[in-house]
């Protein structure tokens, strides 16, 4: 056992864990509110980074400055993505509303597909070559090949992304009532709390971190396409269940459970049963924990 | 009982509508199937392209047996399943031969339907050695070497003139990389003297590679070589050298071309790459270049001239046999020899390209430059 490796491995995991932290919060939090599977969630991380790097490709065309360039392309991959999630609901989930849930599962798979073929289309089917928004420092030897100036900047965003998320539930008029809507729809309206707007509020800011998910993913690997949206949208899905859906701070943590162990196990054993690995995780755990590591598991109401 | 006969007539009517183009057949159907959509459509397409432009000057000279030659696409996507549809679907429609498909995967999947079909596939880009080599493909022929060949001259490229000692073998676990790995497995076994730490297979479209660089770097090996397409081993060289891991990478033709240059940009350098021969001084090579650059304002794909030389072949064989009849012309193909743009070439009893094979190739310069 060689603790640099080890190490080395953590962080690697720890990036991973990272990014789907930033999308499963779409999962969990659509989720808790609707107990709604928002498989269009994918997407809107695709639907982010895409927007950067059309904004990214435009102003460094026109020769401007490259921190400007930095903070325009989050903040239009954050609007558009915004935009698209609260369009989405809007079309494909309010009407839906009172319907049995199966079908609202189904207009959100048809979503997914639309979103897919609409970018394709729109775009290009092909891979596109993503330039790194953020610079890659050289780092002192023993460190340069543990970890890159992306990756940090992964890590300390979801943490800072984290943080707000938690401030914004616990103390804002809008994060309480969030919690009321998702404790019961009902009751809350009675209370004259707009229930409508709460929700298109959780699918806001569920895709305002998917977003910045997206864009930093784009800058780590370097390329994108129509399909990325695809697998990282099922492992953050896989890991905002194993965290237990509906919870914050489970959808974090199953994330970077999840992220770490799929990086030891490619680093300790094979790398082909990665995925296999990854769904193993999630039977395991339903089977012994059914409502995820954190998830309450709370009586039907009758 | 008058219901009966409206279906029936309505039924026999339509019947005949479908047939009715099955008949009237002045031209030659020919068959282009593979990916001109994707990730690996820039494949497809520079395959596409020559093809049409042989169709082209093969129309222009009279055709094929005082024919014409028709030519009908399909899209397969490089996915088997994607592909056996494609083929099905071009088969009913009367292709009589079919140059195609791209990806290896996609060719062995749509191949059971060519064959029940009588019909020749002709590929210039499928390079797994099953197609040839196992027997169970007597219709296929192909006008690019086999993967055994490349793997061979990878595998001696990186023992003798990249002087490496230890080699991690990575790839898409596809039926084109994990084939072309296996068999540098068995080439470096065979020569001795370079060790295999490695040998994996990674997820295609993950999102992060980061612990397979991580454990290549621990393997310490002095070579990476990928079995694969271009879209993943971007990603792997771009996070092997963001983490300063400076070991060599070298794949096969599936990252020639210039597709990993444009993905990977200045991360690219130093990449090295097996590929069909450059033949840039054959006239018939520089005459198409010409044509293309007017054409499409851009140089040849990376299967442009494969797919112009299977083209060729099959009108070649077709004037040959005197027909268009399956045996007739699979005995042909076996004694033509075509003067093709890669330089004279002809088939093996396998159906393999005889007179054309690879070179290696590394990026300069964001571009590809032969070093051998």
């Amino acid at each position: 056992m060689d603790p640099m490796y080890f190490f080395e491995l953590f962080l690697g995991g720890l990036t991973r864990g990272s990014i789907y932290a930033l999308i499963a919060l779409g999962y969990t939090m659509v989720y808790g509110i609707i107990q709604l599977i928002n498989f269009a969630h994918g997407e809107i991380y695709m639907i982010g980074a895409m927007t950067a790097l059309i904004i990214a490709s435009v102003l460094g065309m026109w020769g401007w400055n490259t921190a400007v360039i930095v903070i325009l392309a989050f903040v239009f991959a954050i609007v558009y993505s915004c935009a698209y999630g609260f369009t989405v609901e809007k079309i494909a989930y309010k009407p839906l509303r009172n319907a049995p849930r199966l079908s609202a599962l189904i207009s959100a798979i048809g979503m997914s597909l639309f979103l897919q073929n609409y970018v394709m289309l729109a775009q290009t089917p092909d891979y596109l070559p993503f330039k790194s928004l953020i610079p890659d420092f050289k780092f002192w030897e023993p460190f340069a090949h543990i970890i890159t100036s992306v990756e940090i900047t992964i890590i300390i965003t979801t943490v800072i992304v984290m943080i707000l998320l938690g401030l914004l539930i616990k103390f804002t008029r809008i994060g309480k009532a969030m919690r009321a809507t998702a404790q019961d729809k009902v009751m809350a309206a009675l209370l004259g709390i707009n229930v409508n707007n709460v929700i298109s509020a959780t699918f806001v800011v569920g895709s305002a971190t998917a977003a910045i998910g997206g864009v930093l993913i784009a800058c780590h690997v370097g390329q994108i396409n129509f399909y990325i949206g695809f697998l990282a949208g099922l492992k953050a899905f896989i890991a905002a269940v194993l965290g237990g859906i509906g919870s914050i701070p489970g959808a974090v943590l199953g994330s970077l459970v999840l992220g770490i162990s799929e990086s030891f196990f490619t680093g300790y054993f094979w790398s082909e049963y990665e995925d296999v690995f990854a769904f193993t995780i999630l039977v395991v755990i339903l089977i012994f924990r059914p409502s995820g590591i954190l998830g309450r598991h709370d009586a039907q109401k009758v | 009982m008058k219901t009966f006969f409206k279906c029936l007539t309505v039924g026999v009517l339509s019947m005949m509508l479908f047939a009715a183009p099955g008949f009237a057949s002045d031209t030659i159907k020919v068959a282009n199937a593979g990916a001109l959509s994707g990730d690996l459509a820039p494949y497809g397409i520079s395959a596409l392209r020559g093809v049409e432009m042989a169709v082209e000057d093969i129309n222009e000279k009279g055709g094929i047996l005082g024919k014409k030659v028709e030519l009908m696409l399909g899209d397969d996507v490089c996915k088997p399943e994607v592909a056996v549809n494609v083929a099905t679907k071009l088969v009913s429609d009367g292709a009589q031969m079919v140059v195609g498909h791209v990806c290896s995967g996609a060719t062995i999947a749509a191949n059971k339907i060519y064959k029940d079909a009588d019909i020749i596939l002709i590929s210039g880009s499928a390079t797994n050695d099953d197609l040839t080599m196992s027997g169970d493909h007597p219709n296929f022929f192909r006008t690019i070497a086999n993967d055994g060949a490349q793997a061979t001259l990878m595998t001696s490229f990186a023992k003798n003139d990249l002087k490496i000692k230890k080699v991690a073998l990575i790839h898409d676990k596809g039926d084109y990389g994990k084939g072309q790995m296996e068999l540098a497995k068995i080439a470096f076994e065979h020569m001795g003297d370079v060790e295999i730490v490695l040998f994996e297979g990674v997820t295609t479209g993950a999102v992060d590679y980061t612990a397979i660089v991580q454990k290549i770097k621990r393997s310490d090996a002095d070579l990476v070589m990928w079995g694969g397409y271009h879209s993943d081993a971007s990603k792997i060289i771009q996070l092997m050298k963001k983490k300063r891991v400076d070991t060599l990478f070298m794949g096969a033709d599936g990252i020639y071309g210039d597709n990993l240059p444009n993905l990977a940009g200045e991360f690219a350098e130093g990449v090295y790459a097996t590929g069909p021969n450059d033949t840039s001084s054959n006239p018939m090579h520089q005459a198409l270049t010409k044509e293309h650059q007017e054409k499409y304002g851009e140089d040849p794909g990376t299967f442009f001239f494969t797919g112009y030389t299977c083209m060729q072949s099959l009108a070649v064989a077709a004037e040959k046999a005197g027909t268009v009849e399956y045996d007739a012309m699979r005995a042909a193909m076996f004694e033509i020899t075509v003067d093709s743009p890669m330089g004279p070439i002809g088939f093996d009893e396998n159906g393999d390209i005889v007179g054309a094979g690879f070179s290696v190739y590394r990026v300069t310069d964001g571009k590809y430059q032969q070093v051998n």
